[in-house]
């Protein structure tokens, strides 16, 4: 089984040498006449004030998190989806009951008013 | 028919791997030519059409000039990352297409080849991790590039495909229910044994699906990363000449993958509608076209044509998807973010939960009973599943979407008419004095 991963390699090669040369060839080729205000970052033609590396909402944390809680829902998931058929009722309730208890967190979450965006 | 040897073997893949690398980028140059000349036919105008034959040589102009350009890059950006950030992103979408079957196995003198670059066992399950790592290349760029706007752009783009990703996992589970493998080439097996696309049985999955696929490549209405009305480029403001050519490139390879997946995972694959002639799966070594009465393997009948035609429905599925993608972009506007976090989060995800819980019940019903896998087991999936879909589309429309544009427009003369004090008078006829008819 594992020569079907043989392809994947050269694709792989293959790919990361295009991506490269891309990078290369521009670099060779292109013009470069750099002056102090296209050096600058474009912040629709002001001068930028303050850093950018500033603090940003915490919103996007929350997401972060709750993204991995049920990513790994959704990874636990799998390997009991395959084999669904095969394994029958009971573990169809072991895993009806994480999904429940992870929905209670969904909820909770949602009451919470981490959902909500402004 | 016998096994590939080791060398045939090893032949075979690199000239699959030249052959479907060089498709792949001819096809992403030709989808950047296709989707200005959509966007013309769709706005009535002409788009580009000067550059050879119907504009077609424009890739290659685009190209050439995107090489020679002046690539600019602010003095504050952190410069490693700032490279790294469209390589992350190329890199990851050229090599997704790996898995997918695009044709029925190929008979040569040296034995059958199968037409899919590497038949692994992991299936779909590479294409989720590798497509997860699109979002580094758009995050990294933004971060790197030390512009306010980019930040953003990278910051909504990680949120946004984040949330959507769950919902993507989820439906695709819901197809491992039912296929029983995470090999494509066995989903598209398990199709022509029911001899049902999975569109079908699952359609609430695949409408889960197409939305989430829609905002994992970040494409209209989910274009947040870009927003070029809000964050002037987004995350890629502060790129130029090739470095951001790879950006686009990637994203039409991401939308090249996502149309054959949803072809391959809903559509049947490069099966051909009601013929099971083209029908083949390899089945303990050899090529099984499918099991009589007595469950004994029937060998299937593998011919070069078959393959040619096989790839054309592929093709055309693969194609109406790509499609698809360019109608809506240029259709529907964008979303507003906290719509978007709000549809990722509060429709799509619960409801993906409880589909999975519904099929599992269904699935597990059907076998206890002992209903054999075939049409009338998926039949009846289907209209459990097209209950499930009714409901959903009932509960988010709640008389927006469907109902059209008319809806709102005779909602907004009732409550003219209403203030007004007298009958209303509509384009759709006089109708009641301000109540819901």
């Amino acid at each position: 089984m594992a020569e079907s991963y043989v392809p994947l390699l050269i694709l792989f090669a293959l790919s990361g040498a295009t991506g490269l040369g891309f990078l290369a060839i521009s670099h060779i080729l292109n013009p470069r006449r750099p002056t102090p205000q296209k050096d600058m970052p474009y912040e629709s033609g002001m001068i930028p004030l303050g850093d950018t590396r500033a603090r940003f909402p915490v919103k996007f944390y929350v997401v972060a998190i709750s993204f991995i809680v049920f990513d790994l829902e959704t990874v636990f998931l799998l390997p009991w989806a395959v084999q669904a058929r095969e394994l029958g009722w009971g573990p169809f309730l072991a895993v009806a009951l994480f999904v429940v208890v992870l929905a209670v967190g969904l909820i909770y979450e949602w009451r919470k008013g981490g959902l909500e965006w402004e | 028919m016998q096994e590939l040897s080791q060398t045939a073997f090893l032949v075979a893949a690199t000239l699959k791997v030249l052959a479907v690398f060089a498709g792949v980028m001819g096809v992403v140059a030709l989808l950047t030519l296709l989707e200005r000349r959509i966007a013309a036919f769709i706005q009535d105008r002409l788009g580009p059409n000067r550059v050879g034959p119907f504009g077609i040589l424009q890739p290659v102009a685009d190209g050439l000039k995107n090489f020679l350009k002046e690539e600019t890059m602010p003095a504050t950006a952190a410069q490693p990352y700032f490279l790294l950030g469209p390589l992350l992103s190329l890199v990851p979408a050229l090599v997704t297409f790996a898995v997918i079957p695009f044709a029925s196995p190929l008979p040569t003198p040296w034995g059958v080849v199968d037409m899919i670059v590497a038949d692994v066992p992991i299936g779909i399950l590479y294409i989720l991790a590798l497509s997860s790592l699109a979002v580094y290349g758009v995050v990294m760029g933004g971060w790197a590039s030390n512009n306010k706007y980019s930040f953003l752009g990278g910051l909504r783009a990680s949120a946004q495909m984040v949330s959507y990703e769950v919902a993507l996992g989820l439906s695709v589970v819901v197809v491992l229910i039912v296929a029983g493998n995470v090999t494509l080439t066995e989903m598209v097996w398990r199709q022509q044994q029911m001899g049902l696309w999975f569109a079908f049985p699952l359609s609430l999955a695949f409408i889960l699906f197409v939305i989430s696929a829609f905002a994992e490549t970040n494409r209209l209405p989910f274009d947040m990363p870009e927003a070029e009305s809000e964050l002037v480029g987004g995350f890629h403001t502060e790129y130029s000449g090739m470095k951001y050519a790879m950006y686009p490139m990637a994203e039409y390879a991401h939308m090249l993958t996502s149309s054959a997946l949803m072809a391959t995972l809903f559509f049947g694959g490069w099966d051909i509608p009601f013929w099971r002639g083209d029908d083949a799966f390899r089945h303990e070594g050899i090529w099984i076209q499918g099991f009589d009465g007595e469950g004994s393997p029937v060998p299937a009948v593998l011919a070069w044509w078959k393959t040619i035609l096989t790839f054309g429905s592929f093709a055309v599925k693969t194609s109406f998807f790509i499609l698809l993608y360019m109608w809506v972009r240029w259709t529907v506007p964008r979303f507003r973010y906290d719509q978007i976090m709000q549809l990722g989060w509060k429709v799509l995800l619960p409801t993906a939960l409880a589909y999975v819980m519904v099929v599992a019940v269904t699935v597990l019903s059907l076998d206890t009973v002992g209903v054999p896998y075939g049409f009338v087991w998926g039949a009846i999936l289907t209209m459990v599943s097209a209950l499930c879909t009714a409901v959903f589309l009932w509960v988010v429309d709640r008389g927006r979407i469907l109902s059209g544009a008319a809806y709102g427009l005779r909602e907004r003369y009732r409550i003219q008419a209403r203030t007004l004090g007298r009958e209303a008078v509509t384009p759709f006829g006089v109708g009641g004095s301000g109540t819901t008819a």
